[in-house]
């Protein structure tokens, strides 16, 4: 199934945030379960079906990773149940470098700005290894759509630090 | 009323017949029911003019007593009086025993391990004594609105798990009544206060009741709902207020053991104590013990605020990670609505302002607002309003996983994913000719098996015989509106449909539901044979009013011959649905729908293209 066709847009991975969410309100006011509560259960199972790949769709194109993902998939690449890990040895040293920035942030004397630090350097990569996925996605080659995946482990794994920095200022500050 | 009203094939029914449809809050201290009449959405009174009927069933060797009788009854007959019911549901009889260790009831435990009420009247089960409480309401309702109802809206906690989600439907299903959707009882106060037709923007929903707390971030915008996300704790609520203050003053007064009747009537005062203080800084306690002692104590606001303050604290926190997890701030909260009683605690509300920064809406009785707004929501449903652009996006509360090797869960639908939702997953067979293979599919956020809430082992058999990693089963697991599970297997390479055993680990069998149906009639078989018969009658009803419209609207997709087809296939249903053979009726309306599959289908189709290009479907 392409969640591009399923909304009406072209298989492109920029797409107008506000235009997909406006389409997706349309779509579930069409199929929604609720819109056929009193009709036969031949229609109601047919809503529940067509209702749960719209609110897969959309959340599969509202993330960023998940829509490169999914034009990765449509190409032929499938990177969901992958175990591959990213070979870049200086992505690797980075990683490195900032679990160990994590651990010591409950240690320092100003919790706050290391927080802050860590958060900057995460949107400078990000917005690096984006732009990197954008581009390559644009070619549409086969060694540029190689190029891609590796940004979206990378960015996965940005993901996974992101959300334990969160945890860890939860901890800090949530008394 | 006429069962039956089938028009020619093309032609529509009655087009501005009024359905009747309710919405019940099905509370755990009190239960409520609600229609739209003349337009206007209002709570109904009982014969005896009272709106909210306490959720209290007493059972007595000849009759069963619900409601303010059965309170009554409750301080005298504790064993046989059931009240909170609520909190059994979808439980475990020792979960319920581990978290209450101080229950008036003798229960026991069925073959599932499910909590058992054993009463002079004989064993009941949390979903049985639910359906005691729906049973006078849908009388209320009937002879209010003056006819049969076509179905009911009934809200649970935006926290309920699939297995408590079931066993509310099913207290329904007992009585036979259609169950138009479960509702989230937060969005439910949400369209109370009219909200889906003003705002646009982020409303939290604060619903403190009696034995449960919930929070639910919802955004709105163009009448549609969105739940974003929701948080709470299902055994935490007013009635714990009450235990706390039961503590309070056991160890004011130095008590050691009390009989039933003598805590019976402590939990009676202690709740007295809460209420009075809503509007006092101070109130007076007593309690008269079985030897004809009397026990005073004076109980100050501030004392009162100092008890409960950790857990109106924990509700912050709730609130605190709900927003989080929906991932807005605190300031971009439009408006906070207030259900449930205990929300009349002035520090509850004194906090609830304090986080948000601003005063919470308190206009409609906290009480009532919940079963107004599912009132509101089954007036819609049934088809009253069709022009109307309300529409609910719910999310799952809680995540749904399997268990995998050493006890581990994995994550199938995280939690707060909106449903409905479908997910696929791939088995393989381990050793050759496998025909089988258990899938124990459980509820909640850890790591570990047992830490979660076993939802039900699927067992699936007739998987074909191949070598070992060479049959791929997928298994899809759907979770419906109402926030329901159901899981489908096949075999790939194959096709072959693996057949699955629901075991639900909660829940109740169909056999068990049936045994129950059976109990629940006097002359069980002609009563359950009458109700499959009246069942079937109105879905084929419903099948043949749907293809009407259907044809009306999109007959040209079909071809002359398909057409004519369709309606010797409706020709012949309505005959059937004339007579009174069930298995004909339910035959007929089988071959219509394989007869119908791709047009059904194909008229989805149409009408997605239709609201992606900003066309209604009459224009292309």
């Amino acid at each position: 199934m392409n969640y591009f066709e399923l909304f009406g847009f072209p298989t492109h991975f920029s797409i107008d945030n506000a235009q997909l969410s406006e389409r997706y309100r349309e779509l579930q006011r069409t199929v929604h379960p609720d819109k056929f509560a009193n009709k036969s259960e031949q229609e109601k199972l047919l809503a529940v079906q067509k209702t749960a790949q719209i609110n897969d769709g959309f959340q599969t194109l509202k993330n960023p990773i998940r829509r490169a993902e999914h034009i990765l998939q449509l190409r032929g690449i499938d990177l969901s149940h992958e175990t591959a890990t990213v070979k870049d040895t200086s992505f690797l040293m980075q990683q490195m470098e900032w679990r160990e920035a994590l651990e010591d942030i409950s240690a320092m004397a100003d919790p706050h700005q290391g927080i802050d630090e860590l958060q900057s350097s995460f949107k400078q990569h990000e917005t690096e290894y984006s732009s990197i996925l954008a581009t390559n996605l644009e070619a549409n080659a086969n060694e540029a759509n190689l190029i891609a995946a590796d940004q979206i482990r990378k960015l996965k794994f940005m993901a996974k630090l992101q959300d334990e920095l969160i945890r860890i200022e939860d901890d800090l500050f949530d008394l | 009323m006429a069962l039956l009203q089938i028009a020619e094939p093309g032609q529509s029914a009655a087009p501005h017949q009024h359905r009747l449809a309710v919405g019940i809050d099905l509370g755990t201290t009190n239960s409520l029911v609600a229609a739209v009449r003349s337009g206007e959405a209002q709570t109904l009174a009982s014969e005896q003019g009272q709106h909210s009927l306490p959720s209290v069933v007493h059972y007595s060797k000849d009759s069963i007593l619900v409601g303010q009788q059965a309170a009554q009854a409750s301080a005298a007959d504790p064993k046989n009086t059931i009240v909170s019911v609520k909190r059994f549901m979808g439980r475990s009889l020792s979960d319920v025993q581990s978290k209450y260790p101080n229950l008036a009831y003798d229960l026991s435990a069925s073959e599932q391990g499910l909590p058992v009420f054993n009463t002079v009247a004989g064993q009941v089960n949390a979903i049985q004594v639910s359906s005691e409480i729906l049973k006078p309401l849908i009388k209320t309702a009937e002879q209010t609105l003056g006819g049969d109802l076509e179905g009911v809206v009934i809200t649970v906690p935006a926290y309920f798990d699939d297995a408590q989600r079931q066993g509310t439907k099913d207290a329904a299903s007992l009585l036979g009544v259609n169950v138009l959707r479960l509702l989230n009882e937060p969005t439910a106060a949400a369209i109370a206060y009219g909200l889906d037709t003003k705002q646009e923007g982020v409303i939290a929903v604060y619903d403190l009741g009696g034995g449960t707390f919930d929070v639910s971030i919802l955004r709105l915008n163009k009448g549609v709902f969105e739940v974003l996300a929701t948080g709470g704790d299902s055994a935490l609520g007013g009635d714990d207020f009450d235990h706390l203050l039961e503590e309070h003053l056991v160890k004011n007064w130095q008590l050691a053991q009390l009989s039933t009747t003598e805590s019976r009537r402590l939990q009676i005062e202690a709740r007295r104590i809460k209420e009075a203080l809503t509007d006092a800084d101070s109130v007076k306690a007593s309690l008269t013990l079985d030897n004809e002692q009397q026990l005073e104590a004076e109980i100050s606001k501030a004392d009162f605020d100092a008890l409960i303050l950790p857990l109106v604290k924990k509700t912050i926190a709730s609130c605190r990670r709900a927003l989080r997890d929906a991932d807005v701030s605190v300031d971009e909260v439009l408006e906070t609505v207030m259900v449930g009683g205990s929300t009349r605690v002035p520090l509850v509300r004194e906090q609830v302002e304090k986080f948000f920064g601003k005063a919470p809406l308190t206009s409609i009785d906290p009480d009532r607002v919940v079963a107004i707004g599912a009132a509101i929501q089954a007036d819609i449903l049934v088809g009253n309003k069709p022009e109307s652009d309300l529409l609910l996006l719910d999310v799952i509360p809680l995540s749904l996983g399997i268990e995998t090797m050493g006890g581990l869960v994995e994550k199938v639908v995280p939690r707060n994913t909106t449903i409905p939702v479908a997910r696929a997953q791939e088995f393989t067979t381990f050793k050759d000719g496998q025909t089988a293979m258990m899938v124990h599919v459980v509820q909640g956020e850890r790591e570990l098996v047992d830490d979660c809430r076993s939802l039900a082992k699927f067992a699936l058999t007739d998987i074909p015989p191949l070598a070992a990693g060479a049959a791929h089963i997928r298994v899809t697991y759907q979770v419906d509106a109402d926030g329901l599970l159901s899981v489908t297997a096949m075999e790939k390479s194959t096709e072959v449909k693996a057949s699955i055993e629901v075991k639900p680990s909660f829940g109740l069998s169909d056999t068990e539901i049936a045994t129950m149906l059976k109990d629940s009639m006097a002359n069980a078989k002609a009563d359950i044979e009458r109700r499959m018969l009246t069942e079937q009658k109105v879905e084929a009803q419903r099948v043949l009013e749907s293809l009407n419209s259907a044809l009306e609207k999109d007959g040209h997709l079909l071809t002359e011959a398909e057409r004519q087809q369709v309606e010797s296939g409706m020709t012949s249903l309505a005959q059937c649905a004339a007579a009174d053979d069930v298995d004909a009726i339910e035959k007929a309306i089988e071959a219509l729908d394989a007869q119908t599959q791709a047009f059904a289908a194909k008229r989805m189709d149409n009408s997605i293209k239709a609201a992606l290009t900003g066309h209604s479907v009459d224009e292309l």
